[in-house]
Protein backbone atom coordinates (compact mmCIF):
# COMPACT_ATOMS: atom_id res chain seq x y z
CA UNK A 1 0.00 0.00 0.00
CA UNK A 2 1.47 3.48 -0.86
CA UNK A 3 -1.24 5.97 -1.27
CA UNK A 4 -1.31 8.71 0.80
CA UNK A 5 -3.84 9.39 3.30
CA UNK A 6 -4.40 12.44 5.44
CA UNK A 7 -5.63 13.89 8.23
CA UNK A 8 -7.96 17.04 9.35
CA UNK A 9 -3.88 18.90 10.25
CA UNK A 10 -2.77 18.61 6.83
CA UNK A 11 -0.22 15.55 7.44
CA UNK A 12 -0.04 13.05 5.10
CA UNK A 13 1.03 9.19 5.58
CA UNK A 14 2.27 6.76 3.60
CA UNK A 15 2.66 3.14 5.06
CA UNK A 16 4.92 0.35 3.76
CA UNK A 17 4.21 -2.43 5.85
CA UNK A 18 4.67 -1.73 9.38
CA UNK A 19 6.70 1.47 8.79
CA UNK A 20 5.06 4.77 7.39
CA UNK A 21 6.35 7.56 6.64
CA UNK A 22 4.98 10.98 7.59
CA UNK A 23 4.97 14.41 6.09
CA UNK A 24 2.48 17.52 5.41
CA UNK A 25 0.69 18.04 2.65
CA UNK A 26 1.46 20.30 -0.25
CA UNK A 27 -1.46 22.85 0.67
CA UNK A 28 -0.12 22.92 4.31
CA UNK A 29 3.60 24.25 3.06
CA UNK A 30 1.96 26.49 0.62
CA UNK A 31 -0.20 28.23 3.52
CA UNK A 32 2.83 28.32 5.64
CA UNK A 33 5.26 29.51 3.22
CA UNK A 34 9.01 29.86 2.84
CA UNK A 35 10.42 27.00 5.18
CA UNK A 36 13.41 27.99 7.53
CA UNK A 37 13.37 25.31 10.76
CA UNK A 38 12.53 21.90 10.76
CA UNK A 39 12.83 20.34 14.50
CA UNK A 40 12.47 16.47 14.23
CA UNK A 41 12.08 14.14 17.28
CA UNK A 42 14.60 11.75 18.83
CA UNK A 43 14.44 8.55 17.37
CA UNK A 44 13.17 5.38 19.60
CA UNK A 45 10.18 8.22 20.94
CA UNK A 46 6.78 6.34 21.14
CA UNK A 47 4.30 9.05 19.50
CA UNK A 48 0.22 8.73 20.33
CA UNK A 49 -1.66 9.30 17.83
CA UNK A 50 -1.97 13.20 17.45
CA UNK A 51 0.95 13.70 19.26
CA UNK A 52 3.14 16.86 18.55
CA UNK A 53 6.30 15.02 16.54
CA UNK A 54 7.91 17.72 15.23
CA UNK A 55 8.16 21.62 14.24
CA UNK A 56 8.14 23.26 11.53
CA UNK A 57 8.65 27.14 11.16
CA UNK A 58 8.43 29.10 8.25
CA UNK A 59 9.66 33.26 8.01
CA UNK A 60 6.39 34.29 9.62
CA UNK A 61 5.41 31.62 12.37
CA UNK A 62 6.05 28.17 13.91
CA UNK A 63 3.68 25.04 13.84
CA UNK A 64 3.74 21.73 15.42
CA UNK A 65 3.26 18.49 13.41
CA UNK A 66 1.17 15.87 14.56
CA UNK A 67 1.51 12.00 14.46
CA UNK A 68 -1.50 11.03 12.27
CA UNK A 69 -0.94 7.45 14.10
CA UNK A 70 0.59 6.54 16.78
CA UNK A 71 3.94 4.58 17.08
CA UNK A 72 7.64 4.55 17.33
CA UNK A 73 9.82 7.05 15.50
CA UNK A 74 12.51 4.84 13.60
CA UNK A 75 13.67 7.25 11.49
CA UNK A 76 13.76 11.29 10.76
CA UNK A 77 14.90 12.85 7.67
CA UNK A 78 18.04 14.63 8.56
CA UNK A 79 18.42 16.39 5.25
CA UNK A 80 15.62 19.05 6.66
CA UNK A 81 17.70 20.05 9.44
CA UNK A 82 20.32 21.73 6.68
CA UNK A 83 17.69 22.07 4.34
CA UNK A 84 14.30 23.07 5.57
CA UNK A 85 12.95 24.28 2.34
CA UNK A 86 12.65 21.09 1.09
CA UNK A 87 9.62 20.95 2.53
CA UNK A 88 8.72 23.60 0.03
CA UNK A 89 9.99 21.99 -3.05
CA UNK A 90 8.34 18.51 -2.36
CA UNK A 91 6.48 18.10 0.53
CA UNK A 92 5.25 14.42 -0.15
CA UNK A 93 8.61 13.25 -1.48
CA UNK A 94 11.80 14.42 0.20
CA UNK A 95 10.56 16.93 2.54
CA UNK A 96 9.19 13.91 4.38
CA UNK A 97 9.58 14.20 8.37
CA UNK A 98 9.52 10.96 10.13
CA UNK A 99 9.07 7.45 9.50
CA UNK A 100 7.14 5.73 12.40
CA UNK A 101 6.64 1.58 13.07
CA UNK A 102 2.81 2.07 13.76
CA UNK A 103 1.21 0.72 17.11
CA UNK A 104 -2.24 -0.22 15.87
CA UNK A 105 -2.93 -0.42 12.47
CA UNK A 106 -6.52 0.07 12.99
CA UNK A 107 -5.67 3.78 13.55
CA UNK A 108 -5.34 4.77 9.78
CA UNK A 109 -8.57 3.98 8.97
CA UNK A 110 -10.46 7.09 10.04
CA UNK A 111 -7.57 9.26 7.59
CA UNK A 112 -9.08 10.82 4.54
CA UNK A 113 -7.77 9.53 0.92
CA UNK A 114 -6.65 11.66 -1.58
CA UNK A 115 -10.00 12.35 -3.11
CA UNK A 116 -11.31 13.06 0.29
CA UNK A 117 -8.60 15.50 1.44
CA UNK A 118 -8.65 17.27 -1.53
CA UNK A 119 -12.22 17.99 -0.84
CA UNK A 120 -11.79 18.55 2.76
CA UNK A 121 -9.40 21.36 1.63
CA UNK A 122 -11.80 23.01 -0.81
CA UNK A 123 -14.60 23.25 1.54
CA UNK A 124 -12.04 25.26 3.73
CA UNK A 125 -11.91 28.50 1.70
CA UNK B 1 -12.65 34.50 6.85
CA UNK B 2 -10.32 35.23 3.47
CA UNK B 3 -8.85 38.39 3.92
CA UNK B 4 -9.83 38.98 0.49
CA UNK B 5 -13.09 38.61 0.99
CA UNK B 6 -13.60 40.19 4.15
CA UNK B 7 -15.78 43.25 4.06
CA UNK B 8 -15.18 44.51 7.44
CA UNK B 9 -11.80 45.05 6.08
CA UNK B 10 -10.75 48.27 4.26
CA UNK B 11 -8.70 47.90 1.20
CA UNK B 12 -6.51 50.00 -0.71
CA UNK B 13 -7.06 50.90 -4.09
CA UNK B 14 -4.51 48.31 -5.09
CA UNK B 15 -6.61 45.35 -3.84
CA UNK B 16 -7.79 44.24 -7.23
CA UNK B 17 -3.99 44.54 -8.51
CA UNK B 18 -2.88 42.92 -5.76
CA UNK B 19 -5.43 39.48 -6.56
CA UNK B 20 -4.55 39.89 -10.05
CA UNK B 21 -0.72 39.45 -9.33
CA UNK B 22 -1.89 36.12 -6.80
CA UNK B 23 -0.93 37.69 -3.42
CA UNK B 24 -2.06 36.34 -0.07
CA UNK B 25 -4.02 38.77 1.26
CA UNK B 26 -3.99 39.01 5.04
CA UNK B 27 -5.70 40.91 7.57
CA UNK B 28 -3.20 43.95 9.11
CA UNK B 29 -4.43 46.82 11.53
CA UNK B 30 -8.16 46.50 10.25
CA UNK B 31 -6.85 46.41 6.62
CA UNK B 32 -6.89 43.69 3.83
CA UNK B 33 -3.01 43.17 3.16
CA UNK B 34 -0.72 41.61 0.62
CA UNK B 35 1.58 39.36 3.48
CA UNK B 36 2.93 37.56 0.51
CA UNK B 37 2.60 37.22 -3.55
CA UNK B 38 3.52 33.71 -5.21
CA UNK B 39 7.41 34.03 -5.04
CA UNK B 40 7.22 34.15 -1.55
CA UNK B 41 8.81 35.79 1.72
CA UNK B 42 12.09 35.22 0.92
CA UNK B 43 12.59 35.78 -2.81
CA UNK B 44 10.61 39.27 -1.86
CA UNK B 45 13.20 39.63 0.60
CA UNK B 46 16.44 38.59 -1.37
CA UNK B 47 15.07 40.87 -4.41
CA UNK B 48 14.24 44.18 -2.25
CA UNK B 49 18.22 43.35 -1.56
CA UNK B 50 19.51 42.66 -4.70
CA UNK B 51 16.94 44.92 -7.35
CA UNK B 52 13.85 46.90 -6.61
CA UNK B 53 10.76 45.71 -4.93
CA UNK B 54 7.27 47.90 -5.00
CA UNK B 55 5.29 47.72 -1.65
CA UNK B 56 2.23 48.98 -1.12
CA UNK B 57 2.08 50.41 2.48
CA UNK B 58 -1.58 52.68 1.65
CA UNK B 59 -2.71 51.20 5.06
CA UNK B 60 -0.50 53.71 6.74
CA UNK B 61 -2.17 56.56 7.39
CA UNK B 62 -1.26 60.21 5.79
CA UNK B 63 -2.34 63.58 7.63
CA UNK B 64 -1.45 67.38 6.96
CA UNK B 65 -1.34 69.90 9.77
CA UNK B 66 -1.79 73.62 8.90
CA UNK B 67 -2.13 76.47 10.13
CA UNK B 68 -1.30 77.99 13.75
CA UNK B 69 2.41 77.82 14.11
CA UNK B 70 2.03 73.70 13.56
CA UNK B 71 5.72 73.20 13.90
CA UNK B 72 6.13 75.13 16.60
CA UNK B 73 2.89 72.75 18.34
CA UNK B 74 4.03 69.39 17.19
CA UNK B 75 7.70 70.18 19.19
CA UNK B 76 5.28 69.82 22.12
CA UNK B 77 4.55 66.23 21.24
CA UNK B 78 7.55 64.87 19.87
CA UNK B 79 11.23 64.88 20.77
CA UNK B 80 12.27 65.62 17.12
CA UNK B 81 13.58 68.82 15.85
CA UNK B 82 10.64 70.43 13.80
CA UNK B 83 11.47 74.07 13.77
CA UNK B 84 14.59 73.14 12.76
CA UNK B 85 13.02 71.33 9.14
CA UNK B 86 13.82 72.71 6.06
CA UNK B 87 11.10 72.81 3.40
CA UNK B 88 11.29 69.47 2.01
CA UNK B 89 13.08 68.02 4.02
CA UNK B 90 11.47 65.03 6.49
CA UNK B 91 12.64 63.42 9.79
CA UNK B 92 11.75 60.54 11.85
CA UNK B 93 10.34 61.18 15.25
CA UNK B 94 7.80 59.81 17.87
CA UNK B 95 4.68 61.28 19.59
CA UNK B 96 5.40 60.51 23.04
CA UNK B 97 2.87 60.54 26.33
CA UNK B 98 4.05 62.11 29.33
CA UNK B 99 5.72 59.65 30.94
CA UNK B 100 7.73 59.29 28.04
CA UNK B 101 6.41 56.46 26.83
CA UNK B 102 5.73 56.49 22.91
CA UNK B 103 2.25 56.62 21.44
CA UNK B 104 3.72 56.19 17.48
CA UNK B 105 6.58 56.26 15.61
CA UNK B 106 6.03 59.15 11.94
CA UNK B 107 7.59 60.67 9.66
CA UNK B 108 7.47 64.04 9.56
CA UNK B 109 8.03 66.25 6.22
CA UNK B 110 7.78 70.27 5.91
CA UNK B 111 6.30 70.14 2.31
CA UNK B 112 5.88 73.49 1.48
CA UNK B 113 2.62 75.21 3.60
CA UNK B 114 2.19 72.55 5.74
CA UNK B 115 3.47 69.34 7.57
CA UNK B 116 3.25 66.25 5.95
CA UNK B 117 2.74 63.16 8.55
CA UNK B 118 2.95 59.72 8.08
CA UNK B 119 1.36 57.47 10.87
CA UNK B 120 1.13 53.88 11.43
CA UNK B 121 -2.38 52.32 10.26
CA UNK B 122 -3.08 50.50 14.07
CA UNK B 123 -2.38 53.71 15.67
CA UNK B 124 -4.29 56.36 13.18
CA UNK B 125 -7.38 57.04 15.49
CA UNK B 126 -5.45 57.43 18.70
CA UNK B 127 -2.97 59.55 17.10
CA UNK B 128 -5.60 61.50 15.66
CA UNK B 129 -7.42 62.40 18.93
CA UNK B 130 -4.11 62.98 20.14
CA UNK B 131 -3.17 65.55 17.67
CA UNK B 132 -6.57 67.17 16.98
CA UNK B 133 -7.12 67.73 21.04
CA UNK B 134 -3.61 68.49 21.85
CA UNK B 135 -2.76 70.82 18.55
CA UNK B 136 -5.40 73.39 18.71
CA UNK B 137 -5.80 76.29 16.04
CA UNK B 138 -4.03 73.90 13.75
CA UNK B 139 -6.08 71.93 11.45
CA UNK B 140 -5.61 68.21 11.17
CA UNK B 141 -6.43 66.85 7.69
CA UNK B 142 -6.32 63.13 7.15
CA UNK B 143 -5.41 62.73 3.68
CA UNK B 144 -7.19 59.68 1.08
CA UNK B 145 -4.05 59.03 -0.80
CA UNK B 146 -2.40 55.92 -1.63
CA UNK B 147 1.35 55.35 -0.53
CA UNK B 148 3.58 53.07 -2.59
CA UNK B 149 6.78 52.04 -1.31
CA UNK B 150 9.60 51.88 -4.39
CA UNK B 151 12.59 49.98 -2.67
CA UNK B 152 16.28 48.21 -2.93
CA UNK B 153 19.46 49.73 -4.96
CA UNK B 154 18.12 49.86 -8.64
CA UNK B 155 14.91 52.10 -6.94
CA UNK B 156 16.49 55.33 -7.93
CA UNK B 157 17.43 54.10 -12.16
CA UNK B 158 13.54 52.57 -11.70
CA UNK B 159 11.72 55.48 -10.70
CA UNK B 160 13.77 57.51 -13.23
CA UNK B 161 11.76 55.79 -15.84
CA UNK B 162 8.99 57.88 -14.80
CA UNK B 163 10.83 60.67 -13.39
CA UNK B 164 14.09 61.55 -14.68
CA UNK B 165 14.19 64.00 -11.58
CA UNK B 166 13.64 61.46 -8.94
CA UNK B 167 17.13 59.83 -8.37
CA UNK B 168 18.72 63.56 -7.83
CA UNK B 169 16.57 63.77 -4.44
CA UNK B 170 18.40 63.33 -1.54
CA UNK B 171 17.76 61.03 1.37
CA UNK B 172 15.33 61.81 4.16
CA UNK B 173 13.92 64.53 0.96
CA UNK B 174 10.83 65.02 -0.22
CA UNK B 175 9.72 66.71 -4.19
CA UNK B 176 6.50 66.51 -6.39
CA UNK B 177 6.77 65.11 -9.49
CA UNK B 178 4.33 63.85 -12.14
CA UNK B 179 4.18 60.48 -12.58
CA UNK B 180 2.75 59.04 -15.79
CA UNK B 181 0.19 61.75 -15.41
CA UNK B 182 -0.60 61.56 -11.59
CA UNK B 183 0.25 64.08 -9.38
CA UNK B 184 2.84 62.20 -6.84
CA UNK B 185 5.09 63.18 -3.93
CA UNK B 186 7.78 61.28 -3.32
CA UNK B 187 10.18 61.12 -0.38
CA UNK B 188 13.71 59.41 -0.46
CA UNK B 189 12.82 56.99 2.35
CA UNK B 190 11.55 53.32 3.41
CA UNK B 191 11.55 50.66 6.20
CA UNK B 192 13.75 48.38 4.66
CA UNK B 193 17.42 49.64 4.98
CA UNK B 194 18.16 49.85 1.36
CA UNK B 195 17.99 52.96 -1.24
CA UNK B 196 14.23 53.22 -2.06
CA UNK B 197 11.40 56.02 -2.33
CA UNK B 198 8.18 56.53 -0.55
CA UNK B 199 5.82 57.86 -3.24
CA UNK B 200 1.98 59.40 -2.28
CA UNK B 201 -0.53 59.69 -5.14
CA UNK B 202 -4.18 60.32 -4.95
CA UNK B 203 -6.29 57.11 -4.31
CA UNK B 204 -7.72 57.22 -8.39
CA UNK B 205 -3.96 57.14 -10.06
CA UNK B 206 -2.98 54.96 -7.60
CA UNK B 207 -3.39 51.90 -9.74
CA UNK B 208 -1.83 53.35 -12.85
CA UNK B 209 1.13 54.22 -11.08
CA UNK B 210 1.66 50.78 -9.39
CA UNK B 211 1.17 49.14 -12.79
CA UNK B 212 3.62 51.87 -14.83
CA UNK B 213 5.96 50.82 -12.06
CA UNK B 214 5.81 46.84 -12.16
CA UNK B 215 6.19 47.66 -16.21
CA UNK B 216 9.63 48.71 -15.39
CA UNK B 217 12.06 46.13 -16.13
CA UNK B 218 13.19 44.56 -12.56
CA UNK B 219 10.79 46.00 -10.39
CA UNK B 220 8.78 42.77 -8.60
CA UNK B 221 5.91 43.30 -5.81
CA UNK B 222 6.39 42.07 -2.47
CA UNK B 223 4.75 42.39 0.39
CA UNK B 224 4.18 42.79 4.09
CA UNK B 225 6.07 39.41 5.27
CA UNK B 226 9.41 40.23 3.54
CA UNK B 227 8.69 44.20 5.01
CA UNK B 228 8.89 42.52 8.10
CA UNK B 229 11.88 40.48 7.97
CA UNK B 230 13.43 43.66 5.81
CA UNK B 231 13.22 45.95 8.36
CA UNK B 232 13.80 43.23 11.35
CA UNK B 233 17.47 43.02 9.78
CA UNK B 234 17.71 47.00 9.43
CA UNK B 235 17.00 46.97 12.98
CA UNK B 236 13.61 49.19 12.87
CA UNK B 237 11.22 49.24 15.29
CA UNK B 238 7.46 47.79 14.21
CA UNK B 239 5.21 49.75 16.78
CA UNK B 240 3.26 47.61 18.41
CA UNK B 241 6.21 45.09 18.92
CA UNK B 242 9.38 46.80 19.75
CA UNK B 243 7.87 50.23 20.56
CA UNK B 244 4.75 51.35 22.33
CA UNK B 245 3.22 53.14 25.88
CA UNK B 246 5.35 51.52 28.02
CA UNK B 247 8.63 52.08 26.11
CA UNK B 248 10.48 55.07 25.91
CA UNK B 249 12.82 56.67 22.91
CA UNK B 250 15.97 55.99 24.66
CA UNK B 251 15.64 52.49 25.60
CA UNK B 252 14.57 51.83 21.97
CA UNK B 253 17.68 52.98 20.98
CA UNK B 254 16.47 56.08 19.09
CA UNK B 255 18.06 58.90 21.26
CA UNK B 256 19.69 59.71 17.45
CA UNK B 257 16.35 61.29 16.48
CA UNK B 258 16.63 63.80 19.46
CA UNK B 259 18.57 66.83 18.47
CA UNK B 260 20.65 68.93 20.30
CA UNK B 261 18.06 71.81 20.59
CA UNK B 262 15.32 69.46 21.46
CA UNK B 263 17.97 68.39 24.69
CA UNK B 264 18.82 71.23 25.74
CA UNK B 265 15.10 73.35 25.73
CA UNK B 266 12.96 70.09 26.60
CA UNK B 267 8.91 71.15 26.15
CA UNK B 268 7.85 67.73 24.92
CA UNK B 269 5.46 65.49 26.29
CA UNK B 270 7.47 62.95 28.84
CA UNK B 271 10.58 65.32 28.75
CA UNK B 272 11.90 64.88 32.36
CA UNK B 273 11.62 60.88 31.85
CA UNK B 274 13.58 61.47 28.12
CA UNK B 275 15.90 64.10 29.42
CA UNK B 276 17.30 62.26 32.56
CA UNK B 277 17.63 58.74 30.55
CA UNK B 278 19.66 60.39 27.98
CA UNK B 279 21.66 61.72 30.84
CA UNK B 280 22.02 58.74 32.81
CA UNK B 281 21.25 55.97 30.80
CA UNK B 282 17.91 53.78 30.14
CA UNK B 283 17.19 51.15 32.94
CA UNK B 284 16.64 48.39 30.05
CA UNK B 285 17.62 49.06 26.17
CA UNK B 286 16.52 47.56 23.12
CA UNK B 287 19.66 45.03 21.80
CA UNK B 288 19.86 43.34 18.56
CA UNK B 289 20.57 39.27 19.57
CA UNK B 290 22.00 36.50 17.60
CA UNK B 291 20.30 33.68 18.53
CA UNK B 292 23.31 30.26 17.68
CA UNK B 293 21.43 27.40 15.36
CA UNK B 294 18.49 27.89 13.20
CA UNK B 295 15.38 27.54 14.92
CA UNK B 296 13.89 31.41 14.95
CA UNK B 297 13.33 32.93 18.48
CA UNK B 298 10.19 34.95 18.05
CA UNK B 299 8.45 37.70 19.96
CA UNK B 300 7.39 37.18 23.71
CA UNK B 301 10.62 34.88 24.17
CA UNK B 302 11.99 35.04 27.46
CA UNK B 303 15.79 36.39 27.50
CA UNK B 304 18.06 35.00 30.36
CA UNK B 305 21.47 35.92 31.47
CA UNK B 306 24.58 33.37 31.94
CA UNK B 307 23.34 32.22 35.66
CA UNK B 308 19.46 31.58 34.33
CA UNK B 309 18.18 34.73 35.53
CA UNK B 310 15.16 36.88 33.25
CA UNK B 311 16.57 39.87 31.84
CA UNK B 312 14.57 40.81 29.21
CA UNK B 313 11.86 39.46 26.63
CA UNK B 314 12.32 39.26 22.55
CA UNK B 315 10.18 42.30 20.83
CA UNK B 316 10.86 41.15 17.29
CA UNK B 317 12.29 38.03 16.07
CA UNK B 318 12.56 35.47 12.95
CA UNK B 319 14.40 34.24 10.11
CA UNK B 320 16.48 36.82 9.06
CA UNK B 321 17.40 35.67 5.12
CA UNK B 322 20.46 37.85 4.07
CA UNK B 323 21.70 37.79 8.05
CA UNK B 324 21.31 34.05 7.04
CA UNK B 325 19.88 32.58 10.35
CA UNK B 326 17.74 33.81 13.15
CA UNK B 327 17.72 37.30 14.23
CA UNK B 328 16.16 39.20 17.05
CA UNK B 329 15.53 42.10 19.13
CA UNK B 330 14.49 42.39 22.40
CA UNK B 331 14.49 44.83 25.46
CA UNK B 332 17.21 43.48 28.18
CA UNK B 333 18.31 45.36 31.78
CA UNK B 334 21.37 47.21 32.01
CA UNK B 335 24.46 46.07 31.55
CA UNK B 336 23.08 42.66 30.10
CA UNK B 337 22.48 45.04 26.72
CA UNK B 338 26.61 45.61 25.94
CA UNK B 339 27.29 44.06 22.08
CA UNK B 340 29.18 40.70 23.13
CA UNK B 341 27.25 39.31 26.32
CA UNK B 342 26.15 36.15 26.18
CA UNK B 343 22.75 35.58 26.84
CA UNK B 344 20.00 32.97 26.59
CA UNK B 345 17.03 33.15 24.62
CA UNK B 346 13.94 30.49 25.66
CA UNK B 347 12.61 28.72 22.41
CA UNK B 348 10.10 26.04 23.47
CA UNK B 349 11.10 25.50 27.14
CA UNK B 350 14.83 25.23 25.81
CA UNK B 351 17.69 27.92 26.60
CA UNK B 352 19.16 28.92 23.20
CA UNK B 353 22.01 30.55 23.66
CA UNK B 354 21.99 33.93 21.89
CA UNK B 355 24.57 37.10 21.71
CA UNK B 356 23.94 40.52 22.18
CA UNK B 357 24.83 42.27 18.64
CA UNK B 358 25.03 46.29 17.43
CA UNK B 359 21.89 46.74 15.45
CA UNK B 360 21.36 46.81 12.37
CA UNK B 361 22.18 43.14 11.17
CA UNK B 362 22.48 43.82 7.68
CA UNK B 363 23.80 47.27 7.44
CA UNK B 364 21.85 50.25 5.87
CA UNK B 365 22.49 51.54 2.23
CA UNK B 366 20.65 54.38 2.19
CA UNK B 367 21.86 56.98 -0.47
CA UNK B 368 24.62 59.13 0.65
CA UNK B 369 23.77 62.69 -0.82
CA UNK B 370 21.09 64.82 1.44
Amino acid sequence: MSELRYTSDHEWIRVDGDVATVGISAFAQEQLGDVVFVELPDIGKKLAKGAEAATVESVKAASEVYAPVGGEVVEVNGALVDDPALVNGDPTGEGWFIKLRLSNPSELDGLMDEAGYKAFVAARG
Amino acid sequence: MDAARDNSLRRTPLHGLHEELGARMVPFAGWSMPVQYPTGIIAEHNHTRSGVSLFDVSHMGQVSLRGGDAAAALERLVPGDIMGLAPGRMRYTQLTNEAGGIIDDLMVTRAGDHLSLVINASRSDVDLAHLRARLPGVEVEVRDHALLALQGPAAAAALARLAPGAAALGFMSAASFDLDGCPATVTRSGYTGEDGFEISVPAAGAERIARALLAVEGVRPAGLGARDSLRLEAGLCLYGNDIDETTTPVEAGLAWTIGKRRRAGGGFAGADTILRQLAEGAPRRLAGLLPEGRAPARAHAEIRDSSGSPVGTVTSGGFGPTAGGPVAMGYVAGAAAEPGTALAIMVRDRAVPARVTRLPFVPHRYVKKT
